[in-house]
């Protein structure tokens, strides 16, 4: 038992320094980029434009990509990684030679010098990363002036169905269907037992309920079961879904986490009972001197809470695509942009076995982190709601 | 820092997609299911507790049939020893009927037997009479087959006989 703890400990632990070294080195090259950038549009993709502008298009959107397909190196390895686990406007599934099969998603923005726009993410490959007004500057959408220039200072608020709320809306719909009709099936077969995906997912629902949410909440669990089963299956669907090759991260982006952490934040606040915030306000059986300093140290940790949430579960599903990332990547570093083939060959002898051993870790963990969110969030709604025994 | 920035179009689209799901599951998945699940539980709850009641009535029944057999094997016992008790008393009662009776046709008998036995000796005696008689004359003929034997007898007779 011993021993596995701290094989496991070990892995997270290099799981947070691969997480840590590609984020050194990835605000390395982030830094160094803009020079690189222009770089580029000057050079290579100019020129190509007036050889044939069609062939171009694709290539110019995704300049970056290209520039790493050209020149691999550690440095541009670690941008591959990020922009592979970042948010995206289109839905870029793979690239064979030029062409990038990608799925345009539709592009919503309001700003006020230029309203509301809504367009398809296809309109920026078309016309190298500008359309209309805009700019897609790495993802971040800057607004420009009448004369093409980057209007500074001005911000657009982007609403955009980007990969990752594409992603999310297909758990969306895989969930309603999932649940609606198992349902349905409860009720062509009242009392009887459970058949096919009802029998699948009765157990996870009996999880929920009888591991997650009795323990926690007591005889109140009714209540928060709804909430509970849909935060669960919400993270493990997603999750998993983003563990599909060419998919999205979706559960490892930090927006995503802050908000099911927020929902909890209020969910467990708004149910807090009169001795929970007893024991926040003015904490029974201290001095009280010592009350004074431990009032606001209680009321930091109701957002530590959510915020340990946030983080954990978005550090945990980003570090395991980090992690898989990196060892194939590893492939291509050796091999030198194909200079020593040979020797991407060897590695992938050692890195495909590891990372195929890395992601049925990674499905593990998606089930793990969606039961420790909901978990955790039971638990603290459980402390905000004691029963008076004290 | 682009990792830790959330973004608002992310943030919007989650919170709207969470909250949307979450509506709509509560609505026609968790409810019913929950309650489906539910109803299910207690039926078997309630199923067992009526196996659980259902076998205490066959265990009373059970000790009910026990009870009524012992009591019907007393009653034949009962009933067996009584029909015995009978057997013996009429057989007792028979054969001292059979012995009286057996006594008294003795009885009779011995009396018949007597009867019969003094009849026969009186019969005896009067044929022996008879044949003395007859030897008697027999006798006697052969004596008076002589006349002067005949004559002197008489003579004797006469003689002793003193006409007086």
């Amino acid at each position: 038992m011993k021993h596995v703890n701290t094989g496991v400990r070990g892995f997270w632990s290099v799981k947070f320094f691969a997480f840590l070294l590609s984020f050194l080195t990835f605000t390395w090259t982030f830094a160094s980029d803009p020079g690189h950038d222009a770089h580029e549009n000057h050079g290579t993709t100019e020129v190509e434009n007036h050889v044939d502008s069609t062939a171009v298009h694709g290539e110019n959107a995704h300049g970056e990509e290209g520039h790493g397909e050209e020149a691999f190196t550690a440095a541009s390895m670690a941008g591959t990684i990020l922009h592979h686990i970042s948010d995206a406007h289109e839905w870029h599934f793979f690239t064979v030679g030029g062409t990038h099969v990608t799925l345009p998603l539709p592009v919503i923005l309001y700003s006020e010098q230029y309203g509301l726009d809504i367009f398809m993410s296809s309109q920026f490959h078309h016309n190298h990363g500008v359309y209309k007004h805009y700019k897609n500057d790495h993802e971040h959408i800057l607004l420009l002036d009448e004369e093409g220039n980057v209007l500074e200072g001005a911000s657009v608020m982007d609403f955009s169905v980007t990969k990752n709320v594409a992603s999310m809306l297909i758990a969306f719909i895989l969930m309603a269907w999932i649940f609606i009709s198992m349902a349905n099936a409860y009720k062509k077969r009242p009392g009887q037992a459970p058949k096919g995906l009802q029998s699948f997912m009765e157990p996870l629902v009996l999880f929920v309920r009888d591991e997650i949410a009795r323990p926690n909440l007591g005889h109140n669990y009714a209540r928060f079961m709804p909430y509970l089963l849909t935060l669960f299956f919400f993270i493990w669907i997603n999750n998993m879904l983003g563990l599909l090759p060419g998919a999205a991260n979706v559960t490892g982006n930090i927006a995503v986490t802050m908000v099911l952490s927020l929902i909890a934040l209020v969910v467990t606040n708004i149910n807090g009972n009169k001795s929970y915030w007893g024991h926040i306000f003015w904490p029974p059986g201290i001095p009280t001197p010592v009350k004074f300093i431990l009032i606001p140290v209680e009321v930091i940790s109701i957002f530590t809470k959510p915020f340990a949430l946030m983080i954990r579960l978005f550090a945990n599903i980003t570090a395991g695509h980090i992690i898989i990332m990196s060892i194939l990547c590893l492939i291509f570093l050796f091999s030198d942009n194909g200079n020593n083939a040979s020797a991407g060959f060897g590695v992938s002898f050692a890195s495909v076995p590891f990372a195929i051993f890395l992601y049925t870790l990674e499905l593990l963990v998606a089930a793990i982190q969606a039961f420790i969110f909901t978990m955790l969030t039971a638990l603290f709604i459980g402390q905000a709601m004691p029963e008076d025994h004290h | 820092m682009e990792l830790l920035t959330p973004g608002l179009g992310l943030f919007f689209w989650t919170l709207v997609v969470f909250v949307v799901i979450l509506l709509i599951l509560r609505k026609f998945a968790w409810g019913p299911i929950m309650k489906a699940i539910h109803d299910r539980e207690e039926s078997i709850e309630n199923a067992l507790k009526a196996a659980e009641t259902a076998r205490a009535e066959m265990a009373q029944l059970q000790s009910g049939i026990e009870s009524a057999k012992r009591e019907a094997a007393a009653e034949r016992d009962r009933i067996l020893k009584e029909a015995n008790e009978i057997k013996n008393s009429i057989l007792d009662q028979a054969k001292k009927d059979a012995q009286s009776e057996g006594a008294k046709i003795l009885e009779g008998a011995r009396e018949s037997i007597n009867k019969e036995k003094a009849a026969a000796m009186a019969e005896v005696k009067a044929q022996v009479a008879l044949l003395s008689l007859s030897i008697a004359e027999k006798v006697l003929a052969k004596k008076f087959e002589n006349q002067a034997e005949q004559e002197a007898l008489v003579n004797d007779y006469l003689e002793k006989i003193s006409l007086n």
